[in-house]
């Protein structure tokens, strides 16, 4: 705020930063920013996705078989946990819209306790990768009656799963600084940018492991 | 419904039937999975996987109640992602067709 020395109250006012011609103009901007955002992480995840086509076109029976060795039921229960995070998440935003702080800070803590079960999920699943040899490296063992390309599979699984996990880990954090926020009383109905904002990049991150749940767990299992 | 000002978030009954629809979704992807389809299993998954999306960036991110550019600029990153796609597949699936590269 330019004119800090007009003591203007804290309120909707003092949010609204000098070059916007509105509160609502300002919402717009802050929105659209976030969105072309998001534009670039489809297409850091798509580079990914291209990876994996490609190897898929040209391995597909050792992807098939690679891709059955995932565990559907912590895959599918992981899959459940994230929608169900990603209405929490809706929800805080709703109560932000509306400035009811209570609100704003149950469905904030719903949201990190449904994106920390996620997690914990992901370490049992890595978890029994490494036990079973199915980390790519030098403790890789290709698993029988599998083309040696399956590595690649796990190669890709890894890669993919672990940068939406490193995603989620960020948007946990997001939302532990919302919830400092929200205590202090920040967010208002006039006021709530952040809760929006987080809440795209929190339905962003749920809308990527979409299309990696089917690619990932679900390619093979018709040849069971 | 995509009224310019006034109501600009859904009702809290769209974000459940949202969240009831991507639940049954996710049960018929499983299901899907397992049927022996041939070629069509996986753009079956896929079909669903988009209808996924479609429902959480309309509904849960408020595409729905945005201005039209906004969605402009997300549906921009679809052709992006196309462009990346298909040049580099056309590059890869074809390498088989010339006699000097083998894999």
């Amino acid at each position: 705020m330019a004119d800090a020395h007009t003591a203007a109250p804290h309120g909707a006012r003092s949010h609204l930063r000098h070059h916007f011609a509105s509160l609502d103009a300002q919402k717009e901007a802050a929105s659209l920013g976030m969105w072309a955002f998001l534009v670039t992480e489809v297409l850091f995840f798509g580079g990914m996705f291209a990876a994996y086509i490609v190897y898929r076109a040209l391995f597909t029976r050792a992807f098939e078989g690679a891709s059955n060795l995932l565990d559907l039921k912590l895959g599918a229960f992981n899959t459940a946990v994230l929608i169900l995070s990603s209405l929490t998440m809706a929800m805080a935003v709703w109560a932000a819209s509306q400035g009811r702080k209570n609100l704003i800070i149950l469905f904030l803590i719903l949201t990190i306790v449904l994106g920390s079960v996620f997690l914990g999920v992901k370490v049992i699943e890595y978890k029994q990768k490494f036990e079973h040899h199915e980390v790519p490296g030098p403790h890789f063992v290709v698993p029988e009656g599998l083309p040696r390309q399956a590595e690649i599979f796990f190669s890709l699984y890894f890669c993919m799963t672990g940068l939406h996990a490193l995603h989620m880990v960020i948007g946990v954090g997001l939302l532990t600084w919302l919830i400092l926020r929200a205590r202090r009383g920040d967010f208002t109905v006039a006021y709530n940018s952040p809760v929006e904002l987080t809440g795209l990049y929190w339905h962003f991150v749920d809308i990527i492991w979409i299309f990696l749940f089917p690619l990932l767990y679900l390619l093979g299992r018709h040849t069971l | 419904m995509s009224a310019p000002d006034g109501h600009r978030h859904p009702t809290l009954a769209a974000y459940f039937g949202v969240f009831a629809a991507l639940m049954a979704l996710t049960a018929l992807t499983v299901w899907a999975a397992f049927q022996h389809l041939g070629i069509w299993n996986t753009p079956l998954a896929l079909a669903i996987a988009m209808t996924k999306a479609t429902l959480v960036a309309l509904i849960f991110m408020h595409l729905l109640y945005s201005p039209k550019r906004t969605a402009i600029v997300f549906a921009s990153s679809v052709m992006w992602l196309v462009i990346l796609f298909v040049i580099t597949l056309s590059d890869y699936l074809s390498r088989s067709w010339l006699p000097i590269y083998t894999r």
